[in-house]
């Protein structure tokens, strides 16, 4: 397979791939260089790449499981991930656009989500993947992903009143 | 869209058993400015995911043209090792020649030499004969 070949049928998903490993890790560092690790390892597998039926799958258990690994050992080693990607805050707060915050209210919560929670939340209501998809995608039961995703909804609804009611701390 | 049937498809949503269709009108109806006053605090969410799609990967992927150097390294490797046993081999050979030419060189002259002062012991002892030619020599001028 050639250079553009692989390209373009990469092209499609590589930004799910992107958004998935930031999600889990949280750090823009971190989530670029999960990314293009995956990205890498599929480009030397090219040979056998056509032998998958469905590659965007296949990328984003490979997805899944890097970054997992990835945590895992962060933990074992004590390290917490490093992240320098903070929004500015000061001039968020001089905008003082309630509703801009509350927006980012929401990626704060969806971090605090345990793993499985964030990675059926994101894959359902930020890229919309179906619940066989998802089921393919992560190894799980339909039950369970429902589980997860109507308690990933709700904590995040119920965190985000807590936030309304009490003020933007 | 009635704000009955919003509310309904916000129950299936937080239980999960909304369908991609039904999540897509939730999502259309939240992403427009007159949100119901109760339900604006769905808003967020909902705001926050169709942003959230639209983070995009940047970096550039440092790909190299795959070629299987590997292979013919190998095959470099095992010819290599071929052609060096095979000279390594004639060299011994040839060494071994010629430790043996040596050897028979050293033998034979050593051989040689043996002869040779055997040679000369004989020698000596033929010029006693000399002797006895000059002694008969005598004898025949003196008659």
């Amino acid at each position: 397979m050639k250079q553009t070949e692989f390209l373009n049928l990469v092209l499609p998903f590589k930004d799910k791939l992107y958004r998935l490993s930031k999600r889990l890790l949280v750090s823009t560092e971190e989530a670029e260089d999960a990314t293009q690790e995956v990205l890498l390892k599929l480009w030397s597998k090219n040979s056998k790449i056509k032998e998958y039926k469905n590659i965007e799958a296949f990328a984003m258990t490979m997805t899944k499981n890097f970054c997992l690994d990835r945590l895992k050992s962060k933990q074992a080693s004590n390290l917490k991930l490093v992240h320098s990607n903070y929004g500015d805050d000061n001039s968020s707060l001089q905008k003082n656009i309630e509703a801009k915050d509350s927006v980012n209210w929401v990626e704060k919560i969806m971090n605090e989500l345990p793993e499985q929670q964030k990675m059926v939340l994101q894959l359902r209501d930020i890229e919309q993947y179906t619940f066989e998809e998802i089921e393919e995608l992560l190894g799980m039961k339909p039950t369970a992903i429902r589980v997860a995703l109507s308690r990933a909804r709700k904590t995040v609804r119920e965190k985000l009143t807590q936030k309304h009611n009490y003020g933007i701390a | 869209m009635e704000l009955h049937n919003i509310e309904e498809l916000l129950e299936k949503y937080f239980e999960a058993t909304a369908t991609i269709a039904e999540e897509e009108t939730l999502r259309a109806y939240f992403s427009q400015e007159n949100v119901a006053a109760h339900l604006e605090q769905y808003k967020p969410m909902f705001v926050y995911f169709s942003i959230a799609k639209d983070e995009k990967y940047s970096k550039k992927l440092p790909l190299k043209p795959k070629r299987n150097y590997t292979k013919w390294v190998s095959v470099a490797a095992v010819v290599a090792i071929a052609f060096s046993f095979y000279f390594g081999n004639l060299y011994q050979q040839h060494l071994e020649e010629q430790k043996e030419a040596q050897y028979a060189y050293n033998e034979t002259k050593k051989a040689l030499d043996l002869l040779a002062q055997n040679f000369s012991r004989g020698t000596q002892k033929v010029a006693y004969l000399n002797e006895f030619e000059q002694a008969k020599q005598k004898l025949y001028k003196n008659k």
